[in-house]
């Protein structure tokens, strides 16, 4: 079946230590993996492989079916790979559209020969974009500062939407969120699986992962030692498989 | 939605006639000053005395200016008072010598201002290249290069103000745009009537020192590059984040170098408008506190040393509240160490309106 992204045998070491094992796995397009285990089962370093942070020792990736060479996040980020980090790297004191379109600013001509920034179009473009995701941001000249924790995920998600990202990694999504915006994050999630974006999304919330995710794939001490479908699964073998069987049986 | 919209919409212009008024105290309070000034100082309310206000002015907003660039990044750059010191003294020892030698008076004094110039950026780049390549704290960094620039300019001019310049500095320096003669009704453009002989230029008006265009340039451009460009945007965006702007690939370490090399090259422009003035190359003295008194103003300009806001025209009101305090003390008869009582309450008052209402800005 075709991915959108695939890794084969991914090795990461850090001198003795081995934080990622051989480990493989695929996320086809519009559906959402989780990722679980445990902290240091080697999931973030994972992801730092895939989103261009740290380089494999070993294995390959396959985007669209292509091997392809992702030495830096900028590689990634051309590619369409897009990772939305926990602390969600937004610019604080600038508002919705500057962050939208940080360090890629559309600019237009003034009086015919000044370069200044277009700030009317990127404010059209984002109302665009965080209305095509079904999101409500009160007055988007308000800093995101003084927006709420799912907000700022918002608008870290229309970032990543808007420059056509294919392929979405996103690093604990609903932590430190209110119950109401946890439910938001989760339906905009469903919805980005609804546009054909492959997603995987780390989190310890079961509950959030039972919700959204299409399959899991459940990693400890830097092995992939499940991978579940959702359906046929249920919390209990979950938890057994991220603590290890043997902790459960002692 | 529609009545959503339009419910939040009345709620920001409510709020707005408040926050307008706090983003924009440093104004109102300049405002008042002038007012209170204009009963107690002795000849504080004339043209003169208020051209003569912003003429002064010139090299503290240039000053402030350049700080206000480095505090958006989360910066400080405590070398650009001692920079302006070495412009002026490298660019005025340079005319000296090449006038001495037969230069031309013109040719003499352009080097003299690219040497000037040359030799504050250099100041710039070392302190950039530091923070943005060695990661050495901003504080630290200019602490250094402003080391230099005192033993350099210290070096070049042994301690004494150079002078022996090419003659026509202070024209040009301290030259005015128009001059009226109302009794004869002469006027002209940038030098008294000719009509007019020199021992009657106390019955000149003059209108407009050449500095005000310079100023106003200058404030024109730099507000244009902080809030019109990329360059601006990204000066805020470091300032919120490092993090978000290094993975929105902004090359932050190549904008930093600007940054502090942007800051002393407006230092040095001081220094050569300081020797424009004064038609003497004068170092920096260690109380003058240039580069304190600049970072007051910006930060009762409404910036915050934390980084990520700021303005250049709210800099500039900063700098002109001291200056009137400073002027307007004077002439009421206060004693000139209220001037430094003032201006600590200001700043004080400045930071506790941030930390009141830190979303303001």
């Amino acid at each position: 079946m075709g991915y959108v992204l695939e890794v084969r045998n991914i090795t990461k070491r850090f001198g003795g230590l081995v934080a990622v094992n051989d480990v493989s796995m695929g996320v086809q397009a519009g559906e959402v993996v989780g990722l679980l285990g445990d902290n240091g089962a080697g999931k973030s370093t994972l992801i730092k492989v895939i989103s261009g942070v740290y380089k494999a020792d070993a294995g390959k990736i396959l985007f669209m079916d292509k091997e392809v060479q992702i030495d830096s996040p900028m590689d990634a980020l051309a590619m369409g790979i897009e990772t939305i980090y926990q602390d969600l790297a937004l610019a604080e004191n600038l508002n919705t559209p500057a962050n939208i379109f940080l360090g890629r600013e559309k600019m237009k001509k003034a009086l015919g020969f000044l370069n200044v920034l277009d700030h009317a179009y990127m404010q059209k473009e984002s109302s665009k974009i965080l209305e095509k995701l079904d999101i409500l941001i009160p007055s988007l000249r308000n800093r995101i500062r003084a927006l709420s924790g799912g907000q700022r995920q918002a608008v870290a998600i229309s970032r990543s939407i808007y420059w056509d990202a294919k392929f979405l990694i996103m690093d604990e999504p609903t932590a430190a969120l209110g119950v109401a915006e946890q439910k938001k994050v989760i339906s905009t999630i469903n919805l980005l699986k609804s546009h054909g974006i492959g997603i995987i999304v780390i989190s310890h919330q079961m509950h959030d992962i039972f919700q959204v995710a299409d399959r899991m794939i459940i990693m400890r001490r830097g092995e992939k030692v499940a991978e579940l479908v959702t359906k046929n699964t249920n919390a209990d073998e979950v938890v057994s498989l991220i603590v290890g069987a043997e902790t459960v049986t002692k | 939605m529609g009545d959503k919209a339009l419910a939040m919409k009345g709620g920001r212009e409510k709020a707005s006639v408040f926050s307008v008024l706090a983003r924009n105290w440093s104004f109102f309070f300049l405002v008042l000053t002038v007012v209170i000034f204009s009963f107690t100082g002795k000849n504080f309310f004339a043209l003169n005395n208020f051209q003569s206000i912003i003429h002064l002015a010139t090299t503290a907003l240039l000053l402030a200016c350049a700080e206000t660039f480095v505090i958006i990044t989360g910066g400080v750059d405590l070398s650009v008072g001692f920079v302006l010191g070495l412009s002026a003294v490298a660019s005025a020892s340079t005319m000296q010598l090449l006038y001495a030698a037969h230069w031309s008076a013109p040719a003499s004094v352009l080097v003299g201002i690219v040497v000037g110039i040359a030799a504050s950026l250099a100041c710039g780049l070392v302190a950039g290249v530091m923070i943005a390549r060695f990661k050495v704290p901003p504080f630290i960094a200019t602490l250094g290069t402003m080391g230099i620039a005192i033993g350099v300019s210290y070096h070049i001019c042994g301690g004494f103000p150079i002078g022996y310049l090419p003659p026509g500095l202070t024209d040009i320096g301290n030259m005015y745009v128009l001059y009226v003669h109302p009794a004869s009704g002469a006027w002209s453009f940038f030098a008294r009537p000719a009509s007019i002989a020199a021992n009657q230029i106390k019955e000149l008006v003059r209108i407009a020192p050449i500095s005000f265009i310079l100023i106003f340039v200058f404030l024109l451009l730099l507000w244009h590059l902080l809030k019109n460009t990329r360059f601006g945007q990204h000066t805020y965006a470091i300032g919120g984040s490092m993090d978000a702007s290094v993975r929105a690939g902004i090359n932050t370490r190549r904008h930093l170098i600007l940054i502090y090399v942007l800051s002393t090259f407006l230092a040095g422009l001081a220094g050569i408008v300081d020797l424009f003035q004064s038609g003497t190359g004068n170092f920096t003295t260690f109380g003058a506190q240039l580069e304190l008194f600049a970072i007051a103003a910006v930060i009762i300009g409404g910036a915050s040393l934390m980084g990520g806001k700021g303005r250049i025209l709210a800099s500039a009101v900063g700098v002109l509240l001291l200056k009137v305090l400073e002027n307007g003390l004077n002439l009421s008869g206060v004693q000139p160490f209220y001037r430094y009582i003032a201006v600590g309450l200001i700043l004080i008052v400045a930071v506790v309106i941030d930390q009141l209402f830190p979303d303001l800005f």
